[in-house]
């Protein structure tokens, strides 16, 4: 919440109430998995590339509670699971990949947006395979007193091959063009959000600059 | 807040409209299956999941389905929009209200 406080603008919280309500919009654009699954991409990457990873934790997880208490998708058990994967492993993960392959490079760069891409790629995959690790080990963990699983019904090699599977090969290609769409909209509609990165970064340097001396 | 950044509530609203889209995939996510699936799939329900299965029955929506309109595509796909409709507000109103608070 502090960091939430610091990190995040007043002005900025409309565009956090309208991030959460796109990151809710993307995960309901079902991707069809051959085989007769589906997965989504989130968007949790290009909140925390335009509003930071803290903002765009709570963003996430909003759109997460509420997806789960008013159109029972996730569940309710699974709320704390969800938003640790989805709402802070990836955009956390997501921003550090994007800050450390944009180097120095401008908010609007290609090199930039690649990076936003490679962010959104990889981040989704991270939560992926948390979730695909957390339902694995419930079957290993919790089994009922004849043998049967109690939660899920699947081991954990199972679990982690079809979830990456789907994401790596369909659902991650998908954010990243999502990650790099909206960075393109962005930059196209109002550019200021994010000069804003690089007025943090500069800051963040020159902070570095003093503590070196 | 709907003025300031029009363009980008202009883009949400084409996906919301868009987003019938993602009822073309009718596979269930993966450890998201319904009771009925399980029983199709393992051939039995697991008692863990059994015990809290209707821990939660107050769901709006639920499935994004709104109810009276499941009959077909054309009106799952209004149900989903209407759904989209009512989570984009709450998701949005939340959202400002909890970081209104954190910045208070």
């Amino acid at each position: 919440m502090h960091k939430v406080k610091k990190t995040l603008k007043k002005r900025e919280v409309p565009l956090l109430a309208i991030g959460a309500a796109f990151s809710f919009t993307i995960m309901m654009f079902n991707l069809p998995i051959p085989g007769g699954s589906s997965a989504h991409a989130v968007g949790a990457v290009l909140l925390a590339v335009l509003l930071g990873p803290w903002a765009a934790s709570i963003g996430v997880s909003v759109a997460l509670i509420i997806q789960a208490l008013v159109f029972g998708d996730g569940g309710i058990l699974a709320i704390g699971a969800n938003c640790f994967n989805i709402g802070v492993v990836m955009p956390f993960a997501g921003y550090y990949v994007y800050r450390w392959i944009k180097g120095g490079a401008g908010g609007f760069s290609p090199r930039a947006v690649v990076a936003a891409a490679i962010g959104g790629y990889v981040g989704l995959n991270l939560a992926a395979l948390c979730t695909a690790v957390e339902f694995g080990l419930q079957y290993h963990l919790f089994q009922a007193a004849d043998g049967t699983p109690l939660y899920f019904m699947y081991p954990l090699k199972v679990a982690v091959a079809a979830m990456m599977t789907e994401h790596l090969l369909l659902a991650g290609p998908v954010e990243a063009l999502v990650t790099a769409l909206g960075m393109g909209f962005i930059a196209r509609t109002y550019p200021e959000l994010l000069a804003r990165d690089e007025t943090l970064s500069a800051g963040r340097e020159s902070k570095g600059v003093v503590l070196n001396d | 807040m709907i003025k300031r950044y029009k363009k980008l509530w202009v883009a949400l609203v084409v996906l919301m409209l868009l987003s019938p889209l993602g009822l073309l995939a009718t596979g269930t996510a993966f450890g998201e299956w319904a009771m009925d699936e399980l029983l199709q799939e393992v051939g039995f329900i697991p008692a863990g999941l059994a015990k809290f299965a209707d821990l939660w029955p107050y769901s709006l929506f639920p499935d994004y389905t709104v109810p009276g309109l499941s009959a077909g595509f054309l009106q799952s796909a209004i149900g989903y929009i209407i759904s989209a409709m009512v989570g984009v507000i709450l998701v949005a109103g939340v959202t400002m209200l909890f970081a209104k608070v954190v910045k208070e």
